[in-house]
């Protein structure tokens, strides 16, 4: 639109640009403070220009946190969440649109309920089954008799058990556990024409063949957007790994990060080493936010079609 | 309604079932564990457990602590919200003139999304930390107006800045995103009948905006209330004096350090309660959902 409106043009910039610092004025602190020795963070007036320990700090970060064995581990989760996700998302959604049975409806709302209730409600028990993840069957085992048949019949008493405290598994199960991605694979495939799908039976084509090589193709900007948001989402995880992982090679980086600095409630004599702290900030930071910024484009798309 | 399907309904069971063990074994079950928890009172890990009946509850409603979590969760709920959603609501009108460089800004405000919520907590407990950087310089210039060690009212502040500022993105992808699907003819018909840029914003696109409004405040409140853990726990630790104890941390506290599991349990059920509310409220109004051609 072509219009004339000088004052309001310096307005809009004015007020976008403030917006810009605001959000991006935080994150300068961080890393003028992740270039700074100790002494220096803590200098009257504060330093705003960055100093020459950038390397330093990130390295003492580095080490201390041993983040090079975490960002593996992270990588590892993040990948399996991923494709976890995207794979079962697929299939589960293939399912359910695809098929004309009675369950069809019952299934889409068993799936979607899940969408209500982040992990972080159900901590606690959810805590308790990754303890032993055969649990739940163990239990309708015992009390549907048929432990003590199988006891009785065979001699052999049946204890199901499969920990997943610290282990990939663990990490990766729980967050792979919601309808999320489902969802959006269900509004894409409902947006698929019947022509198509009749054009492949004509042609002799079974479900899985049609799935492979007709959905999947034509899935991928969806594929794109769910990875990115996957990616990002698994990467920050926090209150989970710090549950389930008590072995710390399995550890994850968000976790490590908040070690870097005593806990405010933390009696010891330990001094923060904010510089440090901070370089360790900056480069959890790195990763996701590459991703974000190399995907922005499928990736705004996919969220607000994944949670509307 | 589509009219071609497949005839094999087996492949229709392969294909859900590894979904629904996995939501059964780490979704179903553990919520109704939570609810069998929540009415009985067990030993942690094994032991009997009894049946208490509302026990549980009664001793958590009775329980001026918890009340308090509550009170501070929903100062920090509403805090946050108010702020995130503001701030993002006047960015993505602005953004949305697309004006010369608004691929950049849209760009500069976005990317936050991906910062994770600890990452976020630790820089903000380092920027409003007062020993050090610009706040010591604050409490140096006016001796002892800033310390969130000790003071609750600065915690909670340094709180709601931190998970607030972690939200803006988000909600800014929202409102731009529902920004642009307001057709443009539209606001030329207002240009057309005399409207400038500000009457066009207030008379057209924020009503128009009004269902992503909502939703994105519901999602806000929520989240809030679930996804708060990272930076409480990076931040504050819950203190001082319980200033910042909200709800899902205290939950996690009295479980996992307290080993209180029924009472966390019965605090989850709450949650859960409340979590499903707010859901049921965001669903009513995205069905009349407002279309716009």
């Amino acid at each position: 639109m072509i219009e004339r409106t000088p004052l309001l043009n310096i307005m809009t910039h004015l007020i976008l640009l403030s917006g810009l610092i605001l959000m991006l004025f935080p994150m300068y602190l961080v890393f003028v403070a992740a270039s700074l020795t100790l002494k220096e963070v803590s200098a009257i007036p504060p330093h705003i220009l960055p100093g020459d320990q950038l390397w330093v700090n990130v390295e003492a970060a580095w080490v201390k946190a041993k983040f090079g064995e975490k960002f593996l581990n992270t990588f590892i989760v993040a990948f399996g969440v991923v494709v976890g996700k995207i794979t079962l998302a697929c299939i589960t959604a293939f399912g359910i649109v695809f098929f004309n049975h009675r369950l069809r409806m019952p299934i889409f709302w068993c799936v979607f309920i899940t969408l209500m209730l982040p992990l972080e409600v159900r901590i606690v028990p959810t805590y308790a089954v990754a303890a032993n993840a055969l649990q739940p069957f163990q239990v309708l085992m015992d009390v549907t008799g048929l432990t003590w048949l199988i006891g009785m019949v065979s001699g052999v008493e049946v204890a199901l058990e499969w920990n997943l405290l610290n282990s990939y598994t663990g990490l990766i199960m729980p967050l792979v556990a919601t309808a999320t991605g489902t969802f959006l694979y269900r509004q894409f495939f409902l947006t698929i024409p019947d022509e198509l799908v009749e054009a492949s039976k004509m042609d002799g084509a079974g479900p899985v063949r049609f799935l492979c090589q007709i959905l999947v193709p034509l899935s991928v900007t969806n594929i794109a957007a769910l990875a990115t948001i996957m990616f990002v989402y698994s990467w920050n995880q926090y209150l989970w790994p710090l549950l389930v992982v008590t072995d710390q090679s399995y550890g994850m980086v968000a976790v490590e990060l908040g070690r870097l600095v005593p806990k405010i409630t933390a009696t010891g004599g330990e001094v923060a080493k904010w510089n440090i702290a901070m370089a360790g900030t900056l480069i959890v930071m790195i990763p996701p936010i590459l991703v974000v910024i190399f995907m922005q484009r499928w990736f705004v798309r996919g969220l607000i079609n994944t949670d509307k | 309604m589509r009219r071609a399907y497949f005839k094999n309904n087996w492949v229709s069971a392969l294909m859900v079932a590894p979904q629904l063990l996995i939501i059964f074994i780490f979704f179903y079950w553990p919520t109704s564990q939570a609810m069998y928890w929540a009415f009985t009172l067990e030993q942690p890990w094994g032991g009997g457990n009894t049946w208490v009946g509302f026990d549980n509850f009664r001793d958590i409603l009775s329980d001026s602590l918890y009340w308090y979590s509550i009170q501070v969760s929903v100062v920090y709920a509403l805090g946050s919200t108010v702020l995130a959603v503001g701030m993002a609501i006047i960015l993505a009108v602005f953004v949305d003139r697309q004006m010369r460089g608004f691929k950049a800004y849209k760009i500069g405000l976005i990317w936050p999304y991906a910062i994770a919520a600890p990452a976020v907590g630790l820089a903000f407990r380092f920027i409003f930390n007062p020993t050090a950087g610009i706040m010591l310089y604050v409490n140096h210039v006016f001796p002892g107006v800033w310390d969130p060690s000790t003071s609750g009212n600065d915690a909670m502040i340094m709180v709601i800045v931190a998970g607030a500022w972690k939200q803006v993105a988000y909600n800014f992808i929202f409102f731009l995103a529902g920004l642009q699907s307001i057709p443009r003819s539209l606001l030329e018909a207002g240009a057309i009948d005399g409207a400038r840029a500000l009457r066009r914003m207030r008379d057209i696109q924020l009503p128009l905006l009004a269902p992503t409004f909502f939703f994105v405040l519901v999602i806000n409140i929520t989240d809030s209330f679930t996804d708060s853990f990272g930076i409480v726990d990076t931040m504050t630790g819950g203190g001082p004096a319980r200033a910042t104890n909200l709800m899902v941390f205290k939950i996690f506290n009295d479980g996992f350090q307290g080993l209180d599991y029924s009472g966390a349990a019965a605090q989850s059920i709450i949650l859960m309660f409340l979590v499903v509310a707010l859901t049921f409220v965001q669903f009513r109004y995205i069905e009349r959902k407002v279309h716009y051609t």
